[in-house]
This record gives C-alpha cells, sequence and structure tokens, in this order.
C-alpha cells in the first residue's frame, strides 16, 4: 500500500455533541442520585432495596450507564487516537472495547432487574 | 545572567546537550533576545532565529523557562534563573534552537489561508461592513510564530493529522470572512476526527500566545457552525 497520509473521514462531530449531551444526563443523574440517598428514611438495606425496586429508579439508572458507555467509548477512543498508532492494533482495540461495553450493558440490566 | 541553552549540531553532536552560559549585560539589555545576540558574541556556534526583534515576524519562538513565547518581546527582568531555553517542543531540531516547521506550514496550507471569490473582482477591493470586518479581529493578528501548535499535547501526537490551534485560528479566519464564498467546504475540509476533534479545549494554546490571540475561542466557532449546520 502506498505510504501517504490520509485524513478526512467527515465524522467527528457526532461523537462530539454526544460526549456533551451525555456528560449532561451524568450530572443530573448523580445529583438526582444523592439527593435519592439523602431522602433514605433509614441507611439500611430494606430502604436501600426499596429505593431499587421502583422502576424509575431501574429506567434511570440504565439511562446513566449507556450515556456512561457511550461517553466512555469516545473517550477511550480518544486516547487510543493520540497513542496508539498501528492501524490493526486500533482496531483491535476498538473492537475489544465496544464489546466489552455491550457486555457491560447486558450486565447492568441482569443487576438492575434481577432479584 | 545565567542561561541555561540547548546546544545540539548534528554534524559533530550524537547527542543534544545543555550548556551554561554566564551573561554580562548591559543596562540596554531588557529583552530575553538582546541576551542572546550577546551570548551569540561570545559563542558564534550557537544558532537561533531572529528577524524582526518586536513581535511581528515570528522567528525567534522558543521555549522560555519552560513555556513558549518569543524571546525579542520577552522582558528579561521577569524570568528566573537559570534561564531554561530549548528550541520549540515537538518538532525537529535542526540545530540548537532552529526547529524544522515543515509540519506546522503543511498544517496551516491545508486549510487554504486565503480568500476564495469566483466573482469577478469589483474596481477596486471587496468591500466588507465595519460590523462584519470587526469578526476577523482577534484572528488576522497571529503572526505564525508556532508557539500555540507546539505547546498543543494532540499537535504532538499527531502533527500529521490535527491542523492545530494555529492553523485552526487561519481556518477559522477565513470561514469568519464574508468575502469567502467557500465556507462549506472549508468546514467539509476541517470535519474530521483528527483535523479538527483531536482538540479538546485544554488552552495550552491560548496561554502561550504572544500576541494574546485566543485559538481555543475559534476552534469553538467552528465547532458552533457545524453544529448550526448538521442539527
Amino acid at each position: 500500500m502506498v505510504r501517504r497520509e490520509v485524513s478526512g473521514a467527515h465524522y467527528g462531530l457526532r461523537d462530539w455533541l454526544a460526549q456533551r449531551v451525555t456528560a449532561v444526563v451524568m450530572v443530573v443523574y448523580s445529583v438526582l442520585f444523592v439527593v435519592m440517598l439523602l431522602k433514605l428514611p433509614r441507611f439500611d438495606f430494606p430502604s436501600w432495596k426499596a429505593m431499587w425496586s421502583a422502576p424509575t429508579m431501574r429506567y434511570a439508572t440504565l439511562l446513566f450507564l449507556l450515556c456512561l458507555f457511550v461517553h466512555a467509548w469516545i473517550g477511550m477512543r480518544n486516547i487510543v487516537m493520540d497513542y496508539v498508532k498501528p492501524t490493526w492494533l486500533r482496531l483491535t482495540l476498538y473492537s475489544l472495547m465496544i464489546l466489552a461495553l455491550f457486555a457491560y450493558g447486558a450486565w447492568a440490566v441482569q443487576i438492575l432487574w434481577g432479584r | 545572567m545565567r542561561f541555561q541553552i540547548y546546544r545540539y549540531n548534528p554534524d559533530t553532536d550524537s547527542k543534544p546537550r545543555m550548556q551554561f552560559y554566564d551573561v554580562a549585560m548591559e543596562p540596554t539589555d531588557r529583552m530575553l533576545l538582546d541576551a542572546l545576540v550577546r551570548i551569540k558574541m561570545e559563542d558564534d556556534t550557537f544558532a537561533f532565529r531572529r528577524s524582526c526583534r518586536e513581535g511581528v515576524c515570528g522567528s525567534d519562538a522558543m521555549n522560555i523557562n519552560g513555556k513558549n513565547g518569543l524571546a525579542c518581546i520577552t522582558k528579561l527582568a521577569d524570568l528566573q534563573e537559570p534561564v531554561v531555553i530549548r528550541p520549540l517542543p515537538g518538532l525537529p531540531v535542526i540545530r540548537d534552537l532552529i526547529v524544522d516547521m515543515s509540519q506546522f506550514f503543511k498544517q496551516y496550507h491545508s486549510i487554504k489561508p486565503y480568500v476564495v471569490n469566483d466573482t469577478p473582482p469589483p474596481e477596486k477591493e471587496r468591500l466588507q461592513s465595519p460590523e462584519d470586518r470587526e469578526e476577523l479581529n482577534g484572528l488576522y493578528e497571529c503572526i505564525l510564530c508556532a508557539c500555540c501548535s507546539t505547546s498543543c499535547p494532540s499537535f504532538w501526537w499527531n502533527p500529521d493529522k490535527f491542523v492545530g490551534p494555529a492553523g485552526l485560528l487561519q481556518a477559522y479566519r477565513f470561514i469568519a470572512d464574508t468575502r469567502d464564498q467557500t465556507i462549506n467546504e472549508r468546514l467539509d475540509n476541517l470535519e474530521d476526527p483528527y483535523r479538527l476533534f483531536r482538540c479538546h479545549s485544554i488552552m495550552n494554546c491560548v496561554d502561550v500566545c504572544p500576541k494574546g490571540l485566543n485559538p481555543t475561542k475559534a476552534i469553538g466557532k467552528i465547532k458552533d457552525l457545524l453544529v448550526k449546520r448538521t442539527v
């Protein structure tokens, strides 16, 4: 293959925007989570369990985690872009990161809706 | 005054070294460039670039006590001794403080730093309203000294793919120019994970710019235009 510099993939705006939007979602959730904790009647297991049994809490947490995964994907890819040069190694790392994040997503659902 | 200066001559040295100089200063010596010229008088093997000696040409950009700046407008009185002077970081050293700026200018040229307008030129100049001209303030003053781009980690890691703060400030200078007709092509040229989005707004460029310009703000405006175009 010819050794020339190539750039101009014509993407990046969506990721940049997504990183900002997901950051806002995570901040809002984090504040709400602390408020929820402070509003617990008692710091014991039954009230903790009751807090997590509410569907809104489960869906809000899932939303937070999905935002976290998208945010992490963009951030981790940025780090790889800076420091990892060989294309094959980059592609391998990207694939591993995406697969891991999907696995984490499934695991999160299992934790949130498990008994 | 005591100076510690990066010395490297690829013809004779196997690796770079730091050399100490003790220089007797005259009362008329005010700027770092005066001291460097004095060192050059004592040791003519010492090489650096300078030209206008008043912060307009951008030739004597170097790393002064860990921060990029122009020697000619850096006051000696403000410097802590020993003054450690190194070439601009991240660029190949040709000799002593002289670096190879090819990569920097390659990125500058990649943003087409000129007004593109295919309409027949008018009798005199192409006119702008004072309000439209106002937008170019803080952009056109860039002297391409490379202090900003060589203080940017994103430029250190990807100088071949990331345009860098100087190039992006210039890119916005022509995006903002109402006489230019190619704003969409210019945005297309920049919409890329490397060319534009390597900037993570850490603002090293703003910190070092000897002309007091704000590349991060210009880059933010480019991103705003991309959002406006897409959303």
